[in-house]
């Protein structure tokens, strides 16, 4: 479980997080929604520590962060150690052909034999039936395929819990539906999800959670079904002017 | 045209013995250096300020000297560089440079170093951040990050610029022979002035750059067709 108190990020012009309070059981899926600018992708990105809080206390499991002190380099990798992150943009390594890009982390970070790591991967890839493009480089790879291959990256790792930040805003809505079928089957493994996403669709199929950002404030953080059917004017303007 | 292809077929080989003997390892060994000042350089120029405040200050000097060292070595003559370290530093006591070949690779692979500390500056800075930050997610350490994924990714970029840096190097290697090293194209001065064949001996070691800039040449288009295969 991973539990946020108080959770700050103050830019010098702009409070991008204020006091964010939330919790992230494992094996749930949470969806962190919110208008464009609302400080989700924030959220995601202070959890891992991409970007760093200001204030504000993270625990994760029995690890505990205090972020009105310096971080340590050895307590931010401990951190980042517990997520895998899924990013919008294309991120996966341009270098290195879709074996090696899964294989780089266990190989690098978890000093996993390089023959293991590729059976780990070739068999990951596989699983997801994408075994054929082990070879291929990420440009020779459609955008849907280098967005799948860019969560079982981060699944390569085995991470305690999964961020994905947006990440099938830059697809169209074909290539969309394969990564969200990916998604989904991970969802229903019980893997442990924040996925921040316009996508209120797919948020209602597959989240068991949701966190509603509102202007770097929790405006929702319960179920899923609570949300959809919330009563609160502010949610419903929000859900109204999203597409289904 | 038949009393230069005769004196081709008599100075190429020592010419040629020349290159290899003298052109070839300066142009090497200064490059293998320069690029050495070049990346220390780069990541100093690039490196982010440190939340610690003493570690803070002390890169601050750090980049000042960098910043200093590529402003010298770049708004300076490179013949101008050799004079002040080959005939200025041994008239100040510092004899270390007294050494024909150790005044020219040392200034050599500085020069090298400032330009392409630059090239290779550009080189990281257009690496995607988020290559960077995907390898962070993976758990990388900063050195990692670096090493594994924005050099590899740099180092493409990078041919072009640092391939020119060397055929620039490997000509500039002439300017040796003013501080009294037997380069190729001192040989060439030092045969035209027994034969009197001014012209054609300069022809001859014109020949002789533009051969070896041009195997420097087809390397680098392979290099850049070999690295171009995972990137359109």
């Amino acid at each position: 479980m991973i539990t946020v108190k108080d959770l700050t990020k103050q830019y010098p012009d702009k409070v991008a997080l204020d006091h964010i309070s939330a919790e992230f059981p494992r094996h749930q899926t949470t969806a962190i929604v919110g208008p464009s600018g609302s400080g989700k992708s924030t959220l995601l990105r202070s959890l891992n520590l991409l970007d760093r809080p200001t204030g504000g206390e993270m625990t994760i499991d029995d690890l505990h962060v205090d972020f009105s002190q310096a971080l340590s380099n050895a307590t931010v990798l401990k951190v980042r150690r517990h997520f895998g992150m899924v990013f919008q943009e294309k991120a996966l390594f341009t270098h290195l052909n879709v074996l090696h890009n899964l294989t780089e982390g266990p190989v690098k970070v978890k000093k996993i034999p390089k023959a293991e790591a590729a059976k780990q991967a070739q068999a990951l890839l596989d699983q997801f039936h994408m075994g054929n493009l082990a070879e291929r480089y990420p440009y020779q790879l459609s955008g849907g395929q280098q967005q799948r291959v860019a969560i079982l990256r981060a699944l390569a790792m085995q991470p305690e819990y999964l961020l994905l930040d947006e990440p099938t805003s830059a697809l169209d809505p074909e290539l969309e539906a394969q990564v969200l079928r990916v998604l989904r089957s991970l969802a229903e493994q019980n893997t442990s999800m924040l996925i921040v996403t316009h996508n209120m669709r797919f948020a209602q199929l597959v989240a068991d959670r949701v966190l509603f950002i509102d202007d770097g404030k929790v405006g929702f953080h319960g179920s899923s079904e609570d949300f959809f059917s919330s009563d609160s004017p502010r949610i419903k303007q929000f859900l109204g002017a999203m597409t289904f | 045209m038949s009393e230069f292809i005769d004196l081709a077929i008599k100075y190429l080989p020592s010419l040629l013995k020349a290159a290899i003997q003298y052109t070839l390892p300066l142009a090497a060994i200064s490059f293998f250096f320069g690029l050495i000042f070049a990346v220390i350089t780069a990541v100093i120029r690039l490196a982010k300020m440190p939340q610690n405040e003493w570690a803070a200050a002390f890169l601050k000097i750090l980049k000042a000297v960098a910043a200093t060292y590529v402003w010298f070595f770049r708004s300076t003559p490179m013949l101008v560089q050799l004079f002040i370290v080959f005939y200025g530093l041994p008239n100040a006591h510092i004899t270390f440079f007294s050494n024909a070949w150790v005044s020219a690779i040392t200034v050599f692979s500085l020069n090298t170093g400032a330009y392409a500390s630059e090239s290779i500056r550009a080189a990281i800075t257009s690496v995607p951040e988020v290559q960077k930050e995907a390898a962070l997610s993976l758990g990388m350490t900063n050195w990692q990050v670096y090493w594994d994924v924005v050099f590899p990714q740099a180092a493409r970029i990078s041919i072009p610029p640092l391939s020119n840096s060397l055929i620039s190097l490997v000509k500039d290697t002439s300017l040796a022979s003013v501080i009294t090293i037997v380069e190729m194209f001192y040989l060439s001065q030092q045969i035209a002035a027994q034969n009197y064949h001014i012209l054609s001996m300069y022809i001859l070691a014109a020949l002789v750059y533009a051969f070896l800039t041009s195997i420097l040449a087809i390397i680098q288009h392979y290099l850049e067709r070999y690295t171009s295969r995972f990137a359109q």
